[in-house]
């Protein structure tokens, strides 16, 4: 995901020259051919993260559009007071870029494990929430945030990610979009975001999800709410599947935007991590397993 | 010629006035600033009220957002604002929030937590440079503020950066929430600490309009400049001056018309 990411901000940097890169000493391998190919738009802040956003938010003020390219919770909790008051509340188009979404960075522990960042990012009112779930979706991502720039967050996973897609979708915040639609639907559908995609993508060929549709929703914020009634209308159930806790989540987003149509409410399903995987330390797929998102057990 | 000892005292009186109607508080430190704003909008900064998205326009950043009185009350003064926007002053829904706010006409940046203003500064003064601009950016900081690690990490980036067009005043009147700053945090040996940090550090009588306006205006270098100004909380108005309770107090009928008169001619 990172390396499609860079290289769609490669790509728009050579176009318009208010793309600015700002790294808070990270991003090792991912980040040298922007800092090569535009020195003076390309700024390490040092291991600051707070001076980080706060200068961020300044360069956007004169109409830049920054990137801001860290790890996990680093450009995000640390400096949770500079992304609500200098970011989203100016409407700055400042967007942040973790990478290690969920429990990419499962062995490195709790500090390192993005699973409560949906909670975080979806009360300000003015951000828009990117996770995408393949490296298609994080060039549809990229070129929606590009034409759009304002305050956002994209949520990456690590490198080496499966195409699920074999197209760019072209994205819109709120609309969910499809991934596999089978002959013999039932009327049954997995909703992911993020980087779940891939497992609910493995989960969907299982002969327990059989007839489940999978569509995927990797934009979307506070704003968005009102949109998903009718879609979720369309359908008899819908299990929302998310690498974050169940708290403050993707698909809690779900209940508060259904919470005045309960004959809807009762159709969704969430499925997401538990909280018992807070401070435990392995691999992703391990971690995942014991949160409750289980590879061979839909 | 603005007439900057004018200019300060009816930023004074207009604060004075503002607080009361609204019985806001912070009326010390807005006073505690009042001379530096009437040295930067009497004369050290370019701008155009009528215009106040000139490009070329120096940027102001009030980082203690608290003391936004003063600075409305310059806004005012120098034609960004008039006198009916001044009296929403902290009614509801007005843009005239209690801590700076980025809506109303002539201000850059909304504050109100501390430690915000001064990365935000480092930013626009690290896009100027870049482009080669030859506006600056102008900081107020509380002392108490120096507290918040943000404005550390922001000093080591601007001066890293060597942001010379950067101004970060300090507006050091030794009280900040509870009591003195000495007896809550030492921020002393705070000059030896801005020069660590790679600042130009100018200490300043932050009353003296000729000491400010010769440091505002200096121009060169390659240092981000840290200027710390001595002053007074509540200075102007004595039954104000160097009292911890004027952070929270707002005049009555009666103080008001006592302050008034001691800023008068």
């Amino acid at each position: 995901m990172r390396n499609a990411f860079i290289a769609e901000l490669l790509a728009a940097a050579h176009d318009n020259a208010n793309i600015a890169l700002v790294v808070g000493d990270l991003g090792y391998n991912v980040v040298e051919p922007f800092a090569e190919s535009f020195p003076d738009r390309f700024f390490n802040a040092g291991v600051a993260e707070q001076n980080m956003m706060g200068l961020a938010a300044g360069l956007a003020s004169e109409g830049m559009h920054v990137f801001v390219y860290s790890i996990a919770n680093f450009p995000i909790f640390r400096c949770a007071e500079q992304l609500r008051n200098d970011v989203d509340y100016h409407k700055l188009p400042v967007t942040v870029v973790s990478v290690g979404g969920g429990l990419a960075y499962g062995n490195l522990g709790y500090s390192h494990h993005a699973v409560q960042d949906y909670a975080l990012m979806r009360v300000l009112p003015n951000m828009v929430i990117a996770a995408p779930g393949d490296p298609n979706e994080v060039r549809g991502c990229m070129r929606y945030l590009l034409s759009n720039p304002g305050p956002s967050y994209l949520r990456l996973g690590k490198a080496g990610e499966l195409l699920i897609h074999d197209y760019v979708p072209e994205l819109e915040p709120g609309r969910w979009i499809p991934v596999h639609q089978p002959t013999d639907s039932t009327d049954q559908i997995l909703l992911t975001t993020g980087g779940v995609l891939e497992l609910a993508n493995h989960w969907i060929k299982s002969e327990q999800a059989a007839g489940y549709s999978l569509y995927s929703l990797p934009i979307w914020g506070i704003r968005d709410k009102s949109i998903q009634v009718e879609q979720v209308a369309k359908w008899k159930n819908v299990t929302t599947v998310e690498d974050h806790l169940i708290d403050g989540g993707f698909g809690s987003w779900f209940l508060e935007a259904l919470s005045t149509q309960p004959e809807l409410l009762v159709r969704m399903k969430l499925r997401g991590l538990d909280p018992l995987v807070c401070g435990l330390v392995g691999q992703q797929d391990h971690l995942n397993v014991l949160g409750g998102l289980d590879r061979d057990n839909f | 010629m603005t007439d900057t000892n004018r200019l300060a005292r009816d930023i004074r009186r207009q604060s004075l006035k503002m607080v009361h109607r609204a019985r806001a508080s912070h009326i010390g430190s807005a006073l505690s600033i009042s001379d530096i704003l009437a040295v930067l909008y009497g004369g050290v900064m370019r701008f155009d009220a009528s215009q106040p998205m000139m490009g070329e326009r120096d940027r102001f950043i009030l980082s203690k957002g608290h003391a936004c009185v003063a600075v409305y009350a310059a806004l005012a003064e120098v034609g960004f604002l008039n006198e009916d926007d001044l009296v929403t002053f902290g009614k509801n829904e007005s843009w005239l929030m209690n801590h700076i706010s980025h809506k109303v006409n002539g201000v850059e940046f909304s504050t109100g937590a501390l430690g915000h203003g001064l990365p935000f500064a480092v930013g626009k003064a690290l896009y100027a440079k870049r482009l080669g601009l030859a506006w600056r950016t102008y900081v107020i900081l509380g002392d108490g503020e120096m507290d918040e690690g943000a404005n550390w990490e922001a000093l080591m980036f601007a001066s890293h950066h060597k942001l010379s067009n950067l101004y970060a005043i300090i507006d050091y009147n030794k009280l900040q929430s509870l009591t003195s700053v000495s007896k809550t945090l030492a921020l002393e040996p705070l000059a030896d600490k801005l020069v660590a940090f790679g600042c130009l550090v100018s200490e300043v009588d932050g009353h003296d309009h000729v000491e400010l306006d010769k440091v505002l205006a200096s121009r060169g270098g390659s240092r981000p400049r840290a200027i710390i100004a001595h002053t007074v909380k509540g200075k102007g108005v004595s039954f104000m001056e160097n009292k911890v309770e004027w952070h929270y107090r707002n005049p009555n009928s009666e103080q008001l018309a006592v302050a008034l008169k001691e800023l008068e001619d």
